[in-house]
Order: structure tokens, then sequence, then C-alpha cells
């Protein structure tokens, strides 16, 4: 018995004394699934450059906005950006800094792997119950050359709090009015049918394993996993598949100076109608954050790098890097991050 | 009278059938893991560190070094306080305070693990604003508290009280008699204890997705968030990449035949070092 | 005698310690709960709607997923855990095929959770979609049944385990007598062993049923996480446990976090009132559980 005791005593001493050397080579990140295939490859090649371990999680967009809230991590990520009254909530203020944008995809699983178009119309009708067999004559009509199966159609959504499905409903929200009055806009909805599954990752996996399903994705997990994409019909009534350019198309408008703005339904007339940005969440002064100086350096050097370095990493990845003048906003905001008034620069 | 025959043998074929079909699930389950584990086990999936989604040659390190950490912290917490505590209510049988824990040690045995992420959720990761190895070791303890406190006092009631007498008499004091005499000789049924509620911890996700979390790095530092092997398993198998999905099978192998070992040492611990009075 | 002292004292420290941090996990959960009691007061068990974007907290549809799978679960896995305590109760008590047997649920009792939702998730559900679609139901795969069925393994190496511990119990003279009467064994098992083991198989039933209230991460994984109300057994569902795993990160406003303390509190109260039940008994009948 003593000797187990010893042991363990040993081994927490080794621990400890472990501890101190890797305080500040460590940042913890936690939140948007959305552009988790993005972050680890960035952050992979952050600790390859600099040493610093950055530690992402993808919880999903509202546990990045919670865990900022109570100060667990050192920035959190989301994909909805904060609506005023949720900005009230912070007892200090916080700042978002975009880092890429990304489209939000409709993918499906029907044998033969088409491209689907899809209207406004059928998307809200099929996301709320009302057409439910993929051989509805709403659907043939917009895709006539496509032979369709009479096969139920099985919605996949998130369980989770998701800024993907904030950006989806969002768009949901603007074309339809029933989606409005009935399920609305947020990270986490009281869906009217469908399937949940956690995390970007967990609704393509559903997907992937359903035949007959439909749901909505970031375009990279599609991508990666082989799976069909719908081009979807904008506001200037162009159907318009989702891309790279279709999305940086869609960001091409104007922007406000804090950069909080929905990229969906755009007037962009070649623009994909479902995009958003991603953002990082700090606080503008990093001390209330519960960070050291040294941390709120790190902090403010990563976000640096990655609206600039590292935006490289986007195109490969399949998401739209920040464009000109949205990165000299970004820049902007970056610059004004304080430590207790103190520069970080 | 044959009819009755028929009928019992009827049923004795039942019940052999039912009893062995129940085993299949296992069969498939354990021929499943070793068969898809080995196929992505090599020396890198020991040494390497995870890799970015989508590209192949990761490997576990992080997560096998993390659970190494939550059992050491957990193990650390409630070895102490549970045998302490179990040899308080052996010792102390008939108070109130006794009868008290016993009751809540019966109630908490069976407490699902999620709650107790809750708790210490609440406790540990709120006030010191950050996931840690620690938080997640904590709560792992928790759920090992109970087991250990029971088949300590179940091991201490069995050792006859002519022991401890016999001790006291020779002019040992109560406190060499406890710790040179009485736990010495329950050394087995306290060690299986341990070792059980170990292996029932080392399999646990729930209580650590919000405190341990989750770490793609090595990190040896107790007040930073670590990995484990079942946390990485749950990740890696919700998400659509075939080269994650091959890591989750490694680890579940390498996960299952730590369990089984530790089984299989519980049952040498509990008939080596039998005392029998 | 200092030292004494000093140890008692430890040792009843180390008792308060443990008390402590026991009702401490209670009243913990009581306390996050009262914002969302506050709230939604008796509406949050009756309410049907659970909904994060309006601020309604219901939990309804989570109680009876959670009622749903574990019943289920236990039904299915009774006839297999009866035959497996009978088997090595009664029939083989020695033997190798009941050492196999014995080891093997002994493995079944140790896998963890997480790997059984990853088969699960792998295996089970590709093998339910293909029943579903054969019998005309939408072929979702994950669900209830698929939920039930994981469980129902799980829990098997449960309540076969104390039954046959008190199937052992039963004394060999009234067997004895019984046979010496000219009854067959199935007889006997139905006649005398059933009914003599009748309390301890219930505990057993108890303990498993507490298991599968709880049970969060291999239902999580394939019970398709819908927060309505399930219309059939193959339906997507959630349990109180799931949607705290799926939710508890992420909760960001306070009622909404403390709404999920509460379904933990709700769980705990029910999983502690059938625990406390199953020992009871199994105290009773004074065998090791």
């Amino acid at each position: 018995m003593k000797r187990l005791f010893s042991i363990l005593v040993l081994l927490a001493a080794v621990l400890m004394s472990l501890t101190a050397n890797a305080a500040n080579k460590e940042l913890l990140g936690a939140g948007a699934t959305f552009p988790y295939p993005l972050y680890s490859k960035m952050f992979h090649s952050y600790y390859q450059e600099t040493g610093i371990k950055v530690n992402y999680q993808a919880i999903g967009s509202g546990g990045g906005i919670r865990q900022i809230r109570n100060k667990t991590v050192d920035f959190g990520a989301s994909d909805a950006f904060l609506s005023d009254k949720e900005m009230k909530a912070f007892k200090n203020p916080v700042v978002h800094i975009p880092i890429v944008a990304g489209a939000v995809v409709i993918s499906y699983n029907l044998t033969g792997n088409f491209s689907l178009k899809l209207t406004p119309q059928i998307i809200s009708n099929v996301f709320l119950g009302k057409i439910t067999k993929w051989n509805d004559p709403q659907i043939k009509d917009s895709n006539p050359s496509v032979k369709l199966p009479d096969m139920h159609i099985t919605v996949v959504h998130r369980s989770d709090g998701s800024g993907t499905t904030f950006i989806f409903s969002d768009y949901l929200g603007k074309i339809s009015k029933a989606w409005k009055m009935k399920v609305g806009t947020g990270k986490s909805l009281d869906w009217p049918i469908g399937l949940g599954a956690k995390g970007n990752p967990g609704v393509a996996g559903l997907i992937k394993q359903i035949p007959g399903s439909i749901g909505y994705v970031e375009l990279i997990y599609a991508l990666k996993n082989n799976m069909p994409t719908a081009s979807i019909k904008n506001k200037s009534g162009n159907f318009v598949v989702p891309g790279i350019k279709s999305v940086s198309e869609a960001a091409n408008v104007k922007l406000p100076d804090d950069l909080r703005i929905s990229l969906t339904n755009t007037g962009a007339k070649y623009g994909y109608p479902i995009s958003g940005f991603t953002y990082i969440l700090v606080y503008k002064n990093l001390k209330n954050g519960g960070l050291s100086y040294k941390k709120a350096k790190e902090v403010v050097k990563l976000l640096w790098w990655m609206t600039h370095k590292g935006q490289k990493y986007a195109i490969p990845l399949h998401y739209a890097p920040l464009s000109e003048k949205a990165l000299k906003k970004s820049e902007k905001i970056i610059n004004a991050l304080r430590f207790d008034g103190k520069n970080l620069k | 009278m044959q009819r009755r025959i028929i009928k019992d043998k009827l049923f004795e074929i039942i019940i052999i059938i039912f009893a062995l079909v129940s085993t299949f699930p296992l069969i498939l389950i354990l021929f499943q893991i070793v068969k898809k584990g080995i196929a992505s086990i090599n020396w890198s999936f020991f040494v390497n560190l995870p890799q970015p989604p989508g590209e192949s040659g990761g490997g576990v390190s992080n997560a096998i070094l993390g659970t190494f950490i939550l059992i050491v912290i957990a193990g650390g917490f409630s070895i102490l306080l549970g045998v302490l505590g179990g040899t308080f209510i052996s010792e102390y049988k008939d108070k109130k305070i006794s009868e008290l824990i016993r009751l809540c040690v019966n109630i908490f045995q069976g407490i699902p693990s999620i709650v107790i992420g809750i708790i210490v959720y609440i406790w540990i990761v709120m006030p010191l604003h950050r996931f840690s190895a620690l938080s997640g070791g904590i709560a792992l303890g928790i759920m090992m508290l109970p087991l250990i406190v029971k088949s300590t006092e179940e091991t201490l009631r069995l050792i006859p009280s002519s022991l401890k007498e016999a001790s006291l008499a020779l002019g040992a004091s109560y406190t060499t008699t406890m710790l040179r005499v009485i736990l010495p000789a329950g050394i087995n049924g306290i060690l299986s204890g341990i070792l059980i509620s170990v292996s029932r911890v080392a399999g646990e996700t729930a209580p650590l997705l919000f405190t341990a979390f989750g770490n793609p790095f090595m990190n040896f530092n107790i007040f930073k968030p670590v990995d484990s092997l079942p946390l990485l398993i749950f990740n890696y198998s919700m998400s659509p990449y075939p080269e994650w999905h091959s890591i989750a099978w490694g680890a579940s192998f390498v996960l299952i035949s730590f369990i089984i070992i530790l089984n299989i040492l519980t049952k040498m611990v509990s008939r080596k070092w039998k005392t029998v009075f | 005698m200092k030292m004494d002292r000093y140890f008692k004292s430890i040792l009843f420290g180390a008792a308060i310690l443990l008390l402590l941090l026991l009702t401490g996990i209670f009243f913990t959960l009581l306390i996050g709960s009262i914002p969302a009691i506050k709230a939604s007061g008796i509406k949050f068990l009756s309410g049907t709607s659970w909904n994060p974007v309006t601020g309604v907290y219901g939990a309804v549809p989570f109680v009876i997923g959670t009622l749903l799978t574990s019943f289920l679960a236990l039904f299915i896995s009774l006839p297999f855990s009866f035959s497996i305590s009978l088997f090595l109760g009664e029939y083989f008590k020695k033997g190798a095929l009941a050492e196999f047997l014995n080891y093997a649920t002994d493995i079944l009792a140790s896998i963890p959770s997480v790997i059984y939702g990853f088969w699960g998730l792998l295996f089970l559900v590709p093998i339910v979609r293909k029943f579903e679609l054969s019998f005309h139901i939408l072929p979702y795969g994950v669900g209830i049944f698929t939920a039930s069925l994981i469980l129902a393994i799980m829990i098997i190496p449960y309540t076969s385990y104390l039954a046959k511990e008190v199937i052992l119990l039963v004394p060999q003279d009234i067997k004895e007598a019984a046979y010496s009467l000219g009854a067959t064994r199935s007889e006997v098992i139905r006649k005398i062993i059933v009914p003599y083991s009748r309390s301890g198989i219930f505990a057993g039933i108890l303990l498993s049923l507490g298991r599968a209230l709880g049970e969060t991460m291999a239902v999580t994984m394939v019970i398709g996480n819908s927060n309505l109300i399930p219309g059939n057994i193959f339906s997507p569902a959630n349990t109180m446990a799931s949607v705290i795993a799926n939710e508890f990160t992420e909760a960001t406003n306070d009622v909404h976090l403390s709404a999920l303390i509460e379904l933990g509190l709700l769980l705990f109260i029910i999983t502690g009132i059938i625990n406390f039940i199953g020992n009871e008994i199994i105290k009773k009948l004074s065998i090791k559980g």
C-alpha cells in the first residue's frame, strides 16, 4: 500500500515539474466544426513553424461562444456572429475576426451522384417536411433531366448548437415566411422533422449512411467524402454551384466595420446564396478573458498569422480566403486588441 | 408422462440456445475489433500524433498518454479517500454517519457518468476557468469511489476481530494495527476493488466530454486539456473520414486489450493474495 | 497515543469528506437547476417541446425516449439473461462451456460504452436499415430500436450475474424433494427456483434498468438525436443523457444550461431511487452485488 502511494506521489511530482515548462506554448480554442478541417491544417503547420501548440476542439459554434464567455478557452470560434442582444450578455466586449468564408451546401444520398438543382421553394418545403418524396413534382420540375426515385426523403440536421445551422436557418428565414414563422433562425432549432447528428462530420457521416437522405454541411465535408452538392437558385435567379468563386462573390458586399454580417441571399449576381464568414471570437481587452500578457501576445500573433500567412491553406481546402476589403477591416480589429490598454503587437 | 419429458428437454434446449446466442454479439464485436484494429496498428500508431482530418498516418500517442494521466489522477484521489472512508465505515459500523455513507455509496454506484461530468464542470472547470486533465481525472475518480469504498468495507468486515485483538494485545498501537495488520490482511480485496474500478473508468467517455476536453498534442500539464482513448474513439468514429475510422478501430483494440488485461490481473490478485482465515 | 488520535481523525475526516462529496453532488445539481425551475416550473415535466431558440424547455420527449429505450432493451435482454443465469446457476454449474460463458459475460460487461456505440454505428445501423427497408419502415437505421439493441447487449451481463447468484442460493434440499416427487427439471425451475429467487431476479432487473437509463455514449451515437416525441420504436429520439451530452458544452444562455442540469437532476433522482431499491433487496438476500 505504502509503496503504491509513494509511486503515485513520485508520478505526480514528475508531472508537476514537466508542467511548469510548457505553460505559454499552448493555446486552447473551441467552437465551430465548419472550419475544423482548415483550422487543424493551419494549427498543424503553425506548430511546425513556431512550436506553439494550438489545441482546437470542434464542439460547435454554440459551444465556442459559451466557452469564451465562461473564459474556459483562449479563443472561441463561431460561424454565427453574436446578435446585439448576445453581445450585451457579455460583461466585457468581444470582437469578431473573420478567418475565411465558406459555403453551406445541400448534400444528399441518391444513387447516381448527379447534381440537383434546387429552388428556395423546394429547400424550405423539404426542410419543413412538406415535400416528403424524392419524386415530388416540385423537385421534378426543377430537374427534368434526372430520373428521381420514389423514395422517402430523410432530413438530417445538426443536433448541437451550430453556426452551420445558424447560416442555413438564416437563409431559410430570408426566403420562406413559413420557415420564419414556424422555426426561426438560431444555432439550435426546434426541428419539425429529421434526424440529428453532432457536428458537420456527424451530419456528413449520417448522410453517407442513409440512402435517400438530405442535409446541410460545410462544402469541404461534402467534397472530401465525394458527396454530391446541389446548385441553388440565388436572389438574381441564377442556379449557382457552391465553390470558392461563388462564395467570394457572395461576400463581395459592403462590409460593416465590426464585420458582423450575414452573407446569405446577398444580391451578388453569381454569388452562392448560403455563404457565411467563420469567425474567431476574443475579448477586446484580452485580460478580460483570463489570459496572461504573454498569452495574449501569442493569441494576437496567431490571429495575425491566420488572417495572413495562414490564408494559403484556405483554397486547397475549399474555403474562400478573405478579400482585400475584409482583410483591411480585420487588421484594424486585430490591431485594436489590447491588454489593459497595453499594445499587443 | 412422455409429453412432460419432451417439454422438459425442449425447455433445456431453449435455455442453452438463448444462452449461447447471447455470446454472439461479443464474438462479433471482438472479432471485428481485432481484425480491423490490428490492421491499423503499427509502430507509428503508438508514437505519432493525430494528423489533420483526411491525411493518413496519424497516431494516438497523445490519447494513450492522456488516458494514463487521467487514471493516475483519478486513482491518486479516489484510492486515498475511498480506502480511508471504507476503513472508517467498517471500523465504526453502527455510527449514524457510517449508515449515511453506506446509503450514499449505494445510491451513487449507479449514477450516470454524464451527471458526474456536469458536477465536475461546475465544481472545477468553471472556477478554474479551464478544461484540464485534473478535472477529467477527478470526474473519473468520483466514479471509482463507490466501488473502492464498498470493496474496502466488505474486505475488512471479513477479517476476524481476533486478528485485531491479538495485535492490540501484543501492545501494537491502534494505528500500527490498522496499517500493518488489518489493511495488509485485506490487500487482495482492496486491490482487486481498485483494479476493477480502474477498468471501469478507463473506458469512460461521457464525463470527459466537458472536463478533459481533448487535445491533439502531447500534454503533460495536468492543468491543460488532455485527450483520452475513449474520447478519441468517440470523436473519430463520428467523423466521415475513413482514415479516422481505422484509427478509431485501432484505438478500440488498444483500449479493450488494456481493460481485459486489467480484468485478468484482478483475478490473479484476488487469487494470489487471498488470505484464508 | 497521540498517533492513534491523529489516525482516527484522519479516518473521520475522510468519512466526512466522502459524505460531503456525495451529498454535494445532489445539492450542486439542485442549485444549478434553480434558474430553470424558476423559468419553467412544473412545465418542465409536462412540456412536450424543447426549443432553445424560444426558450421553451419541456422534458417529456426525452423522458419518453429514455423510458422507451430502457424498457425495450430490458424486454429484449430478458430471455437471454434469464437463460444465461439458468445455464450457469442450474444446468451447467461447471465445465468448459460454463467457464466460457462466465468469461464471455465478464468481458461483455467491461467493454466501454463508446466502443459499443462505434460498433453499433458501423455494424448494427446498416443491418437495422436493411431490416427497416424490407418492412417498409422509414429506413433511418439509427433510432430507438437500434439504441435498445445495443443497450440490451450491454445489460445482459448485469441481470444474468445477479440472477445466477440468487439461483445458486436456492437450497438443494427443496429441489431434491421436488425431484423425488417426480418433477422434471423444467418444473423444478418454474415451480421452485423462479418463485424462490424472484426478488433477487427483480433486483437484478432493477439495477440493469438503472444502468440502461443513464447510459450515454452508446445511445447518443445511435439514437438519431431528435428532440421530437418519438412516433414509434423505429423513430429517432433523444434520451435525457444524450441531450446533456449533445447540448451541455454549448448552451449559450443560462436557462438552457440550467434546464440541462435539471435533466441531470431528474436522471439522478430516478436512477438513485432504482439503485436504492435494488440494493436494499440484495442486502436482504445477502448476496454480493
